[in-house]
């Protein structure tokens, strides 16, 4: 194992961001912020649509509120395979409503109010991610 | 109000979600690339997350009820069975193939990266696979 690109300050300033914004989605509106049920509920359910879709719009909203502060570009390099990127979306989407939660619901809100559930959750797809990454890397 | 509050808890959480450079696949594979060139920088944006959140979660909840809204609504599901483990494992496969999971990801369309919007396409449709065959985790 060798460490690379290795961001700590930035990383953490923008988790302790994300942090307030949950917090803050839960002092006002009583919710607990978990992106994947928010995303499936604003597109399957009528119960507090127009809240979860202001939420999203809030997501896509964020980079160019960034930008306006920020000397710096946003760069991402992401795979440059339609089929991949299908297939990993798909995996996603089905996997989280599956399970109940992503990053943010299970990894970040689950956590933090330490459900066992939630931690079981969190484990699992870090530990298939880095097989899933091992594996591809072998490729 | 409580409709200002999701756009805003959105727009903060996106915000944390750049800063923290968790929109870009590329520090999200670097994470999971435990066995190679590995990018610690995700655990410090879940701990940056966890250190705000937590405390504030076990103080909030305290309270008779939210600022903005009649109740708290939150999942209190406390199972732990085969569905959360094999969506859990869908999710990480599809983690680890992308580097995208759904916050990022829908952040990331502001950046009008063909495969991103690709993924958040097939992620939705992943939502409504799961809806329309009824195998939702419950709440």
């Amino acid at each position: 194992m060798n460490i690379v690109n290795f961001t700590p300050i930035p990383a953490f300033t923008g988790g302790l961001i994300i942090g307030l914004a949950v917090a803050v989605f839960f002092l006002l509106n009583g919710r607990l912020v978990g992106i994947s049920g928010i995303a499936s509920n604003a597109l399957t359910e009528k119960e507090n649509k127009f809240d979860n879709l202001l939420f999203l719009l809030g997501l896509i909203t964020a980079p160019f509120i960034y930008s306006l502060f920020s000397n710096g570009g946003i760069n991402i390099s992401i795979s440059n395979s339609y089929v991949l990127m299908i297939a990993a979306g798909l995996l996603v989407g089905i996997g989280t409503r599956i399970s109940g939660g992503c990053t943010s619901g299970h990894g970040i809100s689950g956590i933090g109010r330490f459900s066992l559930r939630s931690i079981i959750a969190t484990i699992t797809f870090m530990i298939v991610g880095i097989l899933t990454v091992y594996v591809k890397n072998l490729l | 109000m409580n409709k200002l509050a999701s756009l805003l808890s959105g727009i903060i959480f996106g915000i944390g979600l750049v800063i923290s450079e968790m929109v870009d696949p590329a520090k999200v594979l670097g994470f999971l690339d435990l066995f190679g060139n590995w990018d610690p920088s995700l655990a410090f944006v879940m701990m940056g997350a966890l250190v705000v959140a937590s405390p504030l979660f076990h103080i909030i909840k305290k309270k008779e009820k939210p600022l903005l809204a009649e109740e708290f609504n939150y999942s209190n599901n406390k199972t732990i069975n085969n569905q959360l483990i094999l969506g859990s494992t869908l999710f990480g496969a599809g983690w680890g193939l992308g580097g995208l999971c759904p916050g990022p990801a829908i952040t990331s369309v502001a950046l009008l990266n063909i495969y991103s919007i690709t993924f958040v396409v097939s992620m939705f449709i992943g939502f409504y696979l799961v809806k329309s065959f009824n195998l939702s985790s419950p709440r």
